[in-house]
């Protein structure tokens, strides 16, 4: 299987705290992966160091075969991200915004691709909105709008359907498992929904105090640790970190 | 790094951004040339009025709007890169940019082309209504109106990059420290009043800004006392203090920037 993101012994330390702790796991291509934890498990600081907004204390980053801190620019081009945290701009108008990260991302074919996007995510009616009148559906939609752009080879999923309705998560996923499985695109996904992640992700790493503390199937992996799902796995990784060391 | 060639569709994009806010919400066009029209004409009366007190009226409103336009241009550089990296960290737009293909440099180039934009706008602007309400000609000065441009549009990059670098280091609120900037500079660079009217001890401060050999230049040549050595010389001097702060200002931003890499502060900017 091919790697598109490999993360080797990374650690990343702020003074004397350490938020993440000698990580090491792969991705391959067309893997969802969901890297799951309790607040503060430093799932955030991993995203954010895949991103390279983060520099990390010790250890590498590779995507796509190429070390990240050398080849920084490069690597980005090809992929991209959604986040919670990382809204698009709100007085830009729906279709602005995709055009300059269009730009950015040197998308080729750019008034025709966010056509498609616009299409894709049902966003044709909102194309001249300005992004920050959207609701938390239709902000969502066109963040993801703008994570596909670039038709990404790795894509990084920061709770994005946190505060959506149950109803339109349901749809994103859907149509996020459909761009994988068409475009064979590699996803790190957290979340802190049990019933997404079991639905759309294909492995887990469970993270606790900046360490991975387990890995697996998400449909088998609560049998193996002898809890009823997910949830329950979650729940005791979050309070009893130790016994699963 | 081994990325270094930079983008012109990168920094196409950091302009185009600022071009789609401008033209979505035409307040900002009242806030970015408001102030710089309000002076010319509040400046330009108070010239003409003390001006026909004396006898050399031509040349009194000539010097004060001469020192209000160029000292407007050089404040109109300086709040165009100010204001457009502010527009980032309003909307929270940094993460999304720095996560982003978009370099450092290339972020740097996006604001000072803005800047130049905005300030090119703003100075024609200016002499427009001071040719038409006044009758001020800026090409009074001469040949020398575009070296003393170039001087002072560097310095005005040069300090927007400067307070771009403190606010993307101490966070939002440091914004307040950009705006009187200029009008604190202008104290030590001799804009409204010849530098040796300033104590000795504060001559000192106004000798390493290169705005006050423009504005003792211009001064020289309006009445009449140029010495076209020293002239050149004081320009030089202007424009190699106006690259040194261009220089070390640049490495600044870029140094806060690696700096907030290693501290995560750029994905929690808007917390600081």
């Amino acid at each position: 299987m091919n790697e598109t993101l490999k993360v080797v012994g990374l650690v990343k330390e702020y003074d004397s705290f350490r938020a993440v702790d000698h990580i090491t796991f792969a991705v391959n291509q067309g893997e969802i992966v969901g890297l799951l934890g309790p607040n503060g498990a430093g799932k955030t600081t991993t995203i954010n160091m895949i991103l390279g907004i983060l520099e990390p204390t010790i250890g590498s980053i590779e995507i796509l075969g190429k070390n990240l801190k050398e080849h920084r620019t490069e690597i980005v081009k090809q992929m991209n991200f959604a986040a919670v945290y990382a809204q698009m701009p709100g007085n830009l108008t729906v279709r602005q915004n995709l055009y300059v990260f269009g730009r950015l991302y040197q998308v080729r074919n750019l008034t025709e691709k966010i056509g498609f996007v616009l299409h894709d995510f049902d966003l044709d009616a909102f194309a001249n909105t300005k992004a920050g009148l959207l609701s938390s559906g239709e902000m969502t939609r066109l963040n993801l709008a703008k994570a596909l752009i670039n038709e990404p080879s790795l894509l990084l999923l920061d709770e994005p359907t946190a505060s959506l309705d149950p109803s339109v998560a349901n749809l994103i996923r859907e149509r996020m498992k459909n761009w994988v499985a068409e475009t064979q695109t590699t996803v790190l996904w957290t979340s802190h929904n049990m019933y997404e992640i079991e639905a759309v992700c294909d492995r887990v790493l469970f993270l606790s105090h900046g360490k991975i503390l387990l890995t697996g199937n998400p449909r088998t992996l609560p049998a193996e640790h002898g809890k009823k799902d997910l949830e329950e796995l979650f729940i005791g990784v979050a309070r009893e970190p130790l016994s699963f060391l | 790094m081994k990325d270094r060639c930079m983008s012109i569709s990168r920094i196409y994009a950091v302009f185009l951004r600022q071009v789609f806010l401008i033209r979505s919400n035409p307040t900002r066009l009242v806030s970015m040339f408001l102030w710089i029209i309000m002076d010319v004409i509040l400046w330009g009366f108070i010239t003409k009025y003390l001006g026909s007190l004396g006898r050399d009226t031509l040349s009194f409103v000539n010097i004060m709007l001469g020192a209000i336009i160029l000292w407007g241009f050089t404040t109109r550089i300086e709040h165009g890169v100010m204001t457009t990296f502010l527009e980032d960290t309003w909307s929270r737009n940094l993460i999304n940019y720095f996560a982003s293909p978009l370099q450092i440099d290339e972020y740097i180039c996006g604001l000072v082309v803005t800047s130049i934009a905005m300030g090119i706008c703003g100075l024609l602007l200016m002499l427009l209504i001071a040719g038409l309400c006044f009758g001020y000609n800026i090409f009074a000065i001469g040949f020398y109106l575009l070296p003393f441009l170039l001087v002072l549009f560097i310095f005005g990059i040069a300090i927007g990059i400067f307070v771009s670098a403190l606010i993307f280091r101490l966070g939002p609120a440091a914004e307040w420290i950009g705006w009187p900037i200029p009008m604190v500079l202008s104290v030590f660079s001799g804009v409204f009043y010849p530098v040796s009217n300033l104590p000795k001890f504060l001559r000192v401060v106004s000798r390493v800004l290169p705005a006050s050999y423009v504005f003792e230049s211009m001064r020289a040549i309006l009445m009449n006392r140029l010495f076209p050595g020293r002239l050149v010389i004081y320009l030089c001097i202007g424009l190699a203090l106006s690259c040194a702060y261009l220089l070390v200002t640049y490495f600044f931003f870029v140094r806060v920037y690696r700096y907030n890499l290693k501290h995560g502060t750029i994905a929690r900017f808007n917390i600081e």
